[in-house]
């Protein structure tokens, strides 16, 4: 893809905590509407990779743009008003305040975002929470939390989502639903970058697959050609046949 | 029965009261900033100078010139943290903790200067008692410093869970980081917390002063029984707090009845040890408190 059409550039991305750095050099393109799957084996920076585009890391060289405004050491919260939402993937979800109150939440920094009609799409896409509104997010089990976790994402309107481990301990059951639902947030023209463990299904849905290995860009590509490709599979999803 | 609820009850909710104000604050605090702030009770003894100014500048009432004592209050706290919290933010709180230290001798040491340490009071002269049905007699003032903290609780309970800012307060201190991902703006909430924790100790100040006199010393007196109720409520529950400080006004004063034979239970010079034995009890059996608050 051109430079120009990216919602998301990183470039030459070296960060970590502390002086150390985790992941090196990273370049990566992110289309509008693209849903682009990181994976890799454990340790190889896909959070990190995550959490420096959220400013929550130590950059130590590099540029992010977004919609080619450059966002580079931003702080945290003033990027949900450019358009970015993101899941961490624990802790994700406001565990004394009620389902309700966790969505409203929000909305708080997206000027954009006309609450009403964001919570209606929420509801829509996670029918569960709307009976369990009143409760308090801390009390749901780990599937209604991450469904929570989403919806308070969404509830900015963000043209940009980036999930970290989305379905981390979730059940199969969950793990489909999730991954529909992301499709479905697709649909609504939302990006999505999400970092997850279980590769094999997640590359089935993803636009572009990039693969991290020790903290460097190993290769990107079409989800079904990764899937496809002998020495990915082999290396890194574990087992040498195609599930 | 009418001594007991005259001269023990009544009173042990006024006492209640102020510490219950002075908890909410210290309770706020601690959740957001995830500190123990030990200049609190100065905070309120500088709420009930600035009030006290106003009644004589002016010749109001202490209750119609608490917004003056409330302002000073509040003024000072957020110059407080600006000038010494702040910048120990990212550091471990026992910073924050210690630098609470300076700053409470910092608000003795001006109240002192400006306003001399001699004792003051805000209205001179005696208060009758109100009479109903012939024997039960509450002071005016007791009866006041009920409804205005039972108000203040219902307010700040509407205000935490109705408006955005409230439930960003909330948010915060549940989680600041997801908080943070979420585009909330920490320092915001921060100010929120002094205003809302000064405003209500700039009020138990002037309660406390209008029940004895006011002095330099009078808020740091108050803040161990005001730490053991907002522990005692669940540290970072607002609610907590309150009930927790009723809790302790309560316990203190009912420990001195003479509940077996005529003496006194605890005699009065020692009532204050109730609320650290209380505080003491909590942290050992119940940290959490009873509204299931973080743990120190």
């Amino acid at each position: 893809m051109s430079d120009g059409q990216a919602l998301l550039e990183i470039r030459g991305l070296t960060a970590g905590y502390g002086g150390a750095a985790v992941i090196e050099s990273i370049d990566m393109d992110v289309a509008p509407n693209e849903v682009r799957i990181i994976v890799g084996p454990n340790g190889a920076g896909k959070s990190t990779l995550l959490k420096s585009v959220l400013s929550m890391t130590t950059r130590l060289a590099g540029t992010i743009r977004f919609k080619g405004q450059d966002i580079t050491g931003l702080p945290t919260p003033a990027l949900v008003p450019l358009g970015i939402a993101a899941v961490p993937q624990t802790r994700n979800v406001f565990p004394t305040l009620s389902v309700a109150e966790n969505l409203d939440v929000g909305t708080y920094a997206a000027p954009r975002a006309d609450p009403r009609r964001m919570l209606e799409r929420v509801y829509e896409l996670f029918p569960d929470l709307k009976a369990k509104r009143k409760q308090a997010a801390g009390e749901l089990s780990g599937g209604q939390r991450q469904m929570v976790a989403l919806g308070r994402a969404l509830m900015s309107d963000p043209a940009l989502l980036l999930l970290d481990e989305p379905t981390a301990g979730l059940s199969p059951v969950y793990l489909e639903r999730i991954f529909d639902l992301i499709l479905n947030i697709r649909q609504t023209g939302v990006t999505v970058v999400m970092v997850e463990q279980n590769a094999r299904q997640a590359l089935r849905i993803a636009d572009i697959g990039t693969v991290l290995v020790g903290g460097r860009h190993y290769i990107s590509g079409h989800g079904q050609a990764l899937l496809a490709n002998d020495d990915v599979r082999r290396s890194f999803l574990g087992g040498g046949v195609a599930a | 029965m009418m001594v007991f609820i005259n001269l023990y009850l009544i009173p042990a909710l006024a006492l209640g009261s102020i510490y219950a104000l002075g908890a909410v604050g210290i309770s706020m605090i601690y959740g957001i900033l995830r500190f123990s702030h030990f200049a609190h009770g100065d905070v309120m003894t500088i709420g009930a100078y600035g009030t006290f100014s106003a009644v004589w500048a002016f010749g109001l009432h202490p209750l119609l010139a608490l917004p003056f004592g409330i302002a000073l209050a509040v003024a000072i706290a957020l110059l407080a943290d600006r000038a010494f919290y702040r910048p120990l933010r990212k550091l471990p709180t026992i910073y924050a903790v210690i630098a609470s230290f300076g700053v409470a001798l910092m608000i003795r040491s001006l109240v002192q200067l400006i306003w001399g340490p001699q004792n003051q009071v805000f209205q001179v002269g005696a208060r009758m008692p109100l009479v109903f049905f012939d024997s039960l007699r509450i002071s005016s003032l007791h009866l006041q410093a009920f409804g205005i903290t039972l108000g203040l609780a219902a307010a700040l309970q509407w205000f935490l869970s109705r408006t955005r800012t409230g439930r960003s307060m909330r948010a915060v201190s549940d989680d600041p980081d997801l908080a943070s991902v979420a585009g909330l703006d920490p320092e915001r909430v921060i100010r929120w917390t002094w205003i809302i924790g000064a405003s209500l100790a700039a009020t138990a100040g002037v309660l406390a002063g209008m029940d004895t006199q006011i002095h330099a010393n009078m808020g740091w007196n108050l803040l161990l029984a005001m730490f053991a109720s907002a522990l005692l409520g669940g540290i970072g529950k607002p609610m907590g707090a309150v009930a927790g400080g009723f809790l302790i006004g309560l316990a203190e004063e009912l420990s001195t009845y003479p509940w077996i034979g005529t003496e006194s239970l605890v005699s009065p010079s020692y009532k204050s040890a109730v609320a650290f034995v209380i505080m003491v009890l909590v942290l050992l059996f119940r940290p959490q408190g009873l509204m299931r608050g973080r743990l120190l």
